[in-house]
């Protein structure tokens, strides 16, 4: 099955696994056909998750650099998406580019400011949360996108499938973030074994050697930023296109930017399952403790914030790669059984 | 001489790590700079490789001033390092680790032919090419960063502490690792607290303290001379 043209994708994969890859994407594929509307919100939750994941894996999994503040580029695709199709009725798709090269903006200023003057680390991380915190506040007081009341986009038309202007039914909007979450998964996995991918590697690894070989880490931790910024705008403008309201507050809430790292963290850093299945996990034991509790008569607010602590603490303790490297054993797909690196998939 | 260091100063916040350090290391020469923890070794090499940017001072490299270039720009005119306690990518494979060596301009060409010098002088490489390298012995990751370095096609290799937690028996085959690269033509400058065997294979060594050169001659010369012998080697 593989042509010259797929060979560019498939050189390497073990064909067990892409038979595996084929068979998850044709159930995600016929998933809207089975499941109700419920289930189907449920699943694309996993899915913005696993996309968002994936694009802050590239920072931070890739690259080593820990961000606590994606939740400024999707609070910043979201906006600059929605404002320009609110007041100016530009094309979300055009919108979606300004989005990303807003939100390629701010974390080119965050990481010049981080990496020019050699902040790393948890002071990296700290920087992120602020830059995060002062955009959310900014936006409360940024009137022309409605301030801390919100923006909202006018709800038109459920049953509708346009594409065009991304006014359609949930089952677009399943579809369309199935094809952003593809999209990315096969970006990172060509990034993984490029050039740029092993520079990463080698800056996660090691900062120091990496300068010493004579890697430009500046400029290859800016390509990292500058890609996982602008990739999580992308999910910032599905957010305000599927959801329809915006508000400062929640969007660009610390809460948003945690609940973006667990999944990769929980499913393996650094790996190209690991967003994936980290946010399939955590979205369906959160909802199916929500819908247990509310079965139960229980109203516990806050459930699903001490459920995530516990996943994540079960996890560093038992699983410190996260479950994905684990689970690829479990179904051999190791490319060698001996003592080789495993890093890749 | 092949690198010329005048009148370099280099302070962290308020604290002075180099004071006035001049010295220079002719072409093809092993150059030694020892000294006492703490008195500045470690700063002058990744002074010399642009990772820190001198107060004063300057730095030339075959006659051209390289004094607060970046990094990579340092490695491409062919100044490589061995960085203290190896750094090595754990993750990576022993070759992958040998290839990211080679990614520069001047050393991509002859990644192939470099990496198959690098397996002939170090054959356990060779066995363990597929291995991922966090798993390698001591001694193994110190050929394996050397081996690293050398794949970047380097004209002068700095190594700084290249014996540091290795038994004597790999210590000693290291040195004869770095006096083999000598004899093939490379320059090289090496910055060690085993006094004793860094300057026995040096033609001239500098002494450092507090940041400041306090003693140069030939590594004989410095063997011999009575304030060595007794603060460095207890003699």
């Amino acid at each position: 099955m593989t042509g010259p043209r797929l060979g560019l994708w498939c050189d390497g994969v073990p064909r067990r696994a892409l038979v595996l890859c084929g068979i998850l994407l044709a159930v995600l594929l016929a998933a809207p056909l089975a499941l109700n509307s419920y289930l189907l919100s449920v699943l694309i939750l996993v899915l913005y998750f696993a996309y968002t994941g994936q694009a802050w894996n590239v920072m931070m999994g890739f690259a080593g650099q820990l961000s606590l503040g994606h939740s400024l580029y999707i609070g910043l695709g979201a906006y600059t998406a929605a404002a320009l199709f609110m007041h100016f009725g530009i094309n979300p798709w055009v919108g979606s580019l300004a989005a990303m090269v807003v939100a390629a903006a701010f974390g080119a200023a965050v990481g010049y400011l981080a990496f020019r003057f050699g902040i790393g680390g948890v002071y990296f991380a700290l920087l992120t949360i602020a830059f995060a915190e002062f955009t959310r506040i900014g936006f409360d007081h940024f009137p022309w996108v409605g301030g801390a009341g919100g923006l909202f986009l006018k709800v038109v038309g459920k049953g509708r499938f346009d594409l065009l202007h991304l006014r359609g039914s949930a089952v677009m909007f399943y579809y369309l973030l199935l094809a952003l979450t593809v999209a990315a998964f096969l970006l990172c996995h060509r990034l993984m074994r490029s050039k740029i991918g092993y520079y990463w590697l080698a800056i996660r690894e090691d900062q120091d050697a990496a300068q010493a070989l004579g890697i430009h880490t500046f400029r290859y931790k800016m390509y990292a930023v500058l890609l996982s910024s602008a990739m999580t705008a992308l999910g910032g403008v599905f957010y305000a296109f599927y959801y329809n309201n915006l508000f400062p507050e929640q969007i660009f809430s610390m809460e948003r930017s945690v609940e973006i790292v667990l999944g990769p963290i929980i499913g393996g850093l650094g790996t190209l399952f690991g967003p994936l299945l980290g946010a399939f996990v955590l979205t369906v034991l959160a909802e199916g403790l929500r819908d247990l509790l509310s079965a139960l008569g229980l109203a516990l607010p806050g459930a699903t914030q001490v459920f995530y602590g516990v996943c994540l603490l079960a996890v560093i303790v038992f699983l410190p790669d996260g479950i994905w490297p684990g689970l690829r054993r479990l179904l051999g797909l190791d490319r060698a059984a001996g003592p080789g690196p495993k890093r890749e998939g | 001489m092949m690198l010329e260091i005048a009148g370099l100063d280099l302070a962290y916040g308020d604290a002075q790590a180099l004071d006035q350090v001049s010295l220079g290391v002719p072409e093809r020469s092993i150059v030694a700079i020892v000294g006492a923890n703490g008195a500045g070794k470690t700063s002058l090499i990744r002074t010399i490789a642009g990772i820190h940017k001198p107060r004063a001072g300057t730095i030339s490299f075959r006659g051209q001033d390289i004094t607060g270039l970046p990094c990579h720009r340092v490695c491409d005119l062919g100044i490589g390092q061995v960085a203290e306690g190896r750094q090595i990518f754990p993750t990576m494979s022993v070759q992958e680790n040998l290839e990211m060596g080679a990614m520069l301009p001047r050393a991509r060409a002859q990644a192939k032919a470099a990496m198959a010098q690098i397996f002939a002088m170090f054959p356990r490489l060779a066995e363990r090419r597929v291995q991922a390298a966090g798993t390698l012995s001591g001694g193994e990751q110190q050929m394996l960063a050397i081996g690293r370095c050398l794949m970047g096609q380097p004209e002068l290799i700095m190594f700084d502490e290249p014996s540091l937690g290795l038994s004597p028996a790999l210590v000693q085959e290291v040195f004869n690792a770095i006096r083999k690269l000598h004899d093939s033509g490379l320059t090289i400058i090496l910055v060690e607290q085993n006094v004793a065997l860094s300057l026995a294979i040096a033609d001239k060594g500098y002494v450092l303290e507090n940041g400041r050169i306090v003693m140069s001659g030939s590594g004989r010369e410095l063997l011999g001379d009575d304030r060595v012998r007794q603060a460095y080697l207890g003699l």
